[in-house]
């Protein structure tokens, strides 16, 4: 459907498309259907507004923030120390700065493959089910509409809470073993096992979502020839849904390593408490948060820092599209 | 498929049901806890015994939330609807005009405005809270509702996918509208915005989910309490030093509400958007 649309489209009877060069020998109902429309006028009327804010809300401020991130800017955006790259030098030695990144990759490394490995277990178990389909589907893609503070709310205080109450400390306690300090103890593996099994309620069912849509478009005469070919169980998985896969894989990942990357939400409510944030577990965004918003404003090295993670988000993505662009050529 | 089952398909269904269970019943552990706890008295709630169900509802815990004077819940609520709904209209007015603009309306510069509209998808947006801040407060626009809302309403992939959207759009509805003289606007908003009530709805759905549950833009702006989402409220409360733990659960049953019900009902079209949004990562 969506492709007979744009063939049509392309083929350019009255409305032509955008990508349609204008021929002047068109039949005159072409001509009658644009009328006195004056079409650069009305384009600017459906698309400026847009366009405008766009500008205004999302290039301005990053021009900007690269304007900043050049200067000493302490409570002001309007500077006028030029320290050139020092706000960028400053950042990259800042070991705050550099374990926040290591911070992500550690968070990466749990968030990733895990999130992958149960999003599609849970895709390939409910494709496969009749009865109460619609009902599992229904209960792993419901935490999508919760907010990450309400689910940091249930883990921190309910199922990891570090006293008696909490529902792990209470199965641990009928299980005969001791009560575990989650949450207080300040180095790892504990408040790991928190902030990931968090974000993994969140959001498997969102990715499930993904992998039921790309299994559904595997065509059913493959695994009919995979059948007649005798293959059985893990072998068709292996050899026919994986590879066909391969596009919502790479998707999935890259969504999942730049979200990881933004990570904020469950990290600031779950760790933080009335006395501010502890120096352990920094994941980029909030480390930037309390550099450009805290106490000192320091616009300079937070845009610096701003830039430093769009442009590692970017690498990131680059690579990425490279490396399976090579795998599928490849193939 | 098969109608006859082997005793190894058998055994498999068995596991897969099983497995399904188990891990549903995981899922909802959650969801469970926060209205058990809802409804506890703080007593009961941090007492060492375990209660499967509260062993006195606490009914006043809903009044309860919006009595404290320390959070002022019921402003929270309100402030939250009004960001969320207008920023979901907005997106949908703005996304859809500019989507239908570059996907029908032929111009020299179509192609370059697509350009520089996606190549904003390009940069993550929680990336661009600190330029952001710079830019509002500037405008004097921090604890304000304009500041909230107002940066809010730019999302290039929501036009992104209006104009793919479009393009698939069937285009003889549309010329005939034109052979009765309705011109872009009327052709637009008479014809074929009733025609994609299904698309409109999934968009719709995503971005009131993404406006209500947002943290971190809410967190930089709204410094005012009178500013607050339901959001930052909860948080706020979170990590007060002292805190009516049952109340907390409350407030915060109270904050998902309206998007679980809004899910039962709507839960074709979020699919849907969840579908389009993330196929858009590809």
């Amino acid at each position: 459907m969506p492709d007979g649309g744009r063939r049509r489209a392309e083929a350019g009877h009255g409305l032509s498309a955008v990508t349609t060069p204008e021929r002047p020998g068109r039949p005159s109902l072409a001509r009658r259907l644009r009328g006195p429309q004056d079409r650069t006028l009305w384009f600017w009327v459906f698309v400026g507004p847009f366009v405008l804010g766009l500008l205004v809300f999302v290039y301005v401020p990053i021009a900007w923030s690269i304007y900043l991130s050049f200067f000493d800017a302490y409570n002001t955006v309007t500077p006028s120390r030029f320290v050139g790259l020092g706000n960028y030098v400053d950042m990259l030695r800042d070991p705050a700065f550099r374990s926040s990144l290591l911070t992500f990759i550690v968070f990466a490394a749990f968030i990733v493959p895990t999130t992958f490995v149960l999003s599609l277990g849970a895709a390939l178990l409910v494709a496969r089910t009749r009865v109460m389909r619609a009902f599992f589907r229904s209960v792993f893609f419901m935490p999508v509409a919760c907010s990450y503070v309400v689910a940091a709310l249930i883990w921190k205080m309910s199922i990891f809470s570090g006293v008696r109450f909490g529902l792990v400390n209470t199965v641990l306690g009928w299980l005969g073993r001791d009560s575990i300090p989650f949450l207080s103890v300040t180095h790892p593996p504990w408040y790991w096992l928190v902030l990931v099994t968090v974000r993994l309620w969140l959001q498997v069912g969102f990715y499930m979502i993904l992998f039921l849509a790309a299994l559904q478009r595997i065509s059913p005469t493959l695994y009919e020839a995979a059948a007649i070919d005798g293959a059985q169980g893990f072998q068709v998985f292996r050899h026919i849904t994986l590879p066909q896969l391969r596009p919502a894989s790479t998707a999935v990942i890259l969504l999942l390593l730049i979200n990881a990357f933004q990570a904020f939400d469950e990290f600031f409510n779950i760790l933080s408490t009335f006395g501010g944030y502890p120096p352990y577990a920094r994941p980029p965004l909030v480390y930037l948060y309390y550099t450009a918003l805290g106490s000192g404003q320091d616009f300079g090295h937070g845009s610096a820092g701003a830039v430093i993670l769009t442009l590692l988000i970017a690498i990131v993505a680059l690579v990425q599209g490279r490396l399976t662009g090579i795998g599928r050529a490849a193939d | 498929m098969a109608i006859v089952r082997s005793p190894t398909q058998r055994a498999w269904s068995v596991a897969r049901y099983a497995g399904l269970g188990v891990a549903s019943a995981l899922f909802l552990i959650p969801f469970y806890l926060l209205v058990r706890n809802a409804f506890m008295s703080d007593t009961d709630l941090t007492a060492p015994d375990w209660y499967w169900l509260p062993p006195h509802w606490q009914w006043s815990n809903v009044t309860g939330v919006f009595d404290d004077p320390a959070v002022p819940m019921a402003r929270a609520l309100a402030n939250s609807v009004a960001i969320s709904v207008v920023q979901t209209i907005g997106v949908l007015v703005l996304s859809g005009l500019a989507g239908y603009g570059l996907a029908r309306i032929p111009y020299r510069w179509s192609n370059a405005v697509f350009y520089t509209i996606t190549a904003t998808l390009l940069i993550p947006a929680a990336v661009t809270f600190v330029p952001s801040f710079v830019l509002v407060s500037t405008l004097g626009w921090i604890s304000t509702l304009r500041g909230l809302i107002i940066p809010g309403l730019f999302q290039a992939l929501a036009t992104f996918l209006f104009r793919q959207f479009f393009l698939s759009f069937p285009k003889e509805i549309e010329e005939a509208a034109f052979l009765d003289g309705l011109g872009y606007w009327g052709t637009f908003w008479r014809i074929v915005v009733p025609n994609s009530g299904g698309f409109v709805a999934a968009i719709g759905t995503i971005t009131f989910i993404g406006s209500w549950n947002a943290f971190l833009w809410p967190l930089v702006i709204g410094r005012d309490p009178s500013s607050w989402t339901v959001q930052i409220a909860l948080s706020t409360y979170l990590t007060a030093q002292r805190v009516d733990l049952a109340q907390l659960f409350m407030a915060a049953l109270i904050a998902i509400l309206p998007l679980l019900l809004m899910f039962l009902f709507l839960q074709r079209w979020i699919v849907e958007g969840v579908e389009r949004t993330g196929i858009a990562g590809d």
